[in-house]
């Protein structure tokens, strides 16, 4: 083939899209995902803390934290992971605060998002962003 | 059934009545995400624990559902009131069906 300028002008827009599919996909999945959460009802700032840190050398174990007044469930997401879920939080009647500390996978640098539904029934939603110098999906 | 599960839990012996005490678990488990490939090129198949929940004296403290992003070995530390002396009982539930308890009993002084 012939290496003309248009099918260099073809190319390049192919390479284009083919790149920016993968990371629409994930924002798209992230997003659903926060939409099965709260049903479509508006997200507020406010009473709720993401404690994450700011770089991690390895993505296998990344150290969160989430806490939160007044929650009732908390969501969190990794929003450039392959499957954005990460985990769910219920608090019980005896859960003496509505925060809990655990360790996730990330597969590189992104924002972690935690949405939390609080005791009125209105959802608010943090998020911090993370450096990650090793990936931690395999693959 | 994954191999060498073995959950871990660290609930204070005693509290006062009312009193918030920290809980940390951990139990050991692969964790294997379902994103990996093995030595022959094919993904290695899913398999997680995809629940944990705490109860004491059958009243729920937190239910965590997980997703394959929670890292290998999976930990948790949350906070849990005592109205009374009890006991507090974990339970995972893994993919494949099987379910790992343990229990810890609390006394109250």
């Amino acid at each position: 083939m012939e290496f003309t300028r248009r099918n260099a002008i073809a190319m390049g827009a192919g390479a284009l899209l083919v790149a920016g599919l993968p990371m629409r996909v994930s924002a798209a999945t992230s997003d659903e995902a926060i939409a099965a959460f709260t049903g479509g009802a508006e997200i507020g700032t406010g009473d709720i803390k993401l404690t994450a840190p700011e770089i991690a050398e390895n993505g296998n174990t990344v150290p969160i934290e989430v806490s939160s007044g007044t929650a009732v469930e908390i969501l969190v997401l990794a929003t450039g992971n392959p499957t954005p879920g990460v985990a769910t939080f219920s608090f019980g009647k005896l859960a003496a605060s509505r925060s809990a500390s655990t360790r996730i996978r990330l597969a590189g640098t992104q924002d972690v998002v935690a949405v939390a539904k609080l005791e009125d029934g209105s959802f608010v939603q943090a998020s911090s962003a993370v450096k990650v110098t090793i990936g931690g999906c395999g693959g | 059934m994954a191999s060498g599960v073995k959950p871990r839990v660290k609930v204070p012996k005693k509290a006062a009545a009312g009193d918030a005490i920290t809980i940390k678990t951990l139990i050991s488990h692969k964790m294997e995400s379902g994103q990996r490939k093995g030595d022959d090129g094919n993904p290695i198949p899913r398999s997680i624990i995809n629940r944990f929940t705490c109860d004491f004296n059958g009243e729920n403290v937190v239910d965590v559902k997980m997703e394959p992003a929670i890292s290998t070995n999976p930990y948790f530390e949350f906070e849990a009131l005592v109205p009374e002396a009890g006991e507090f009982k974990f339970t995972w539930y893994d993919d494949d069906g099987s379910i790992y308890e343990e229990t810890k009993s609390i006394a109250i002084g």
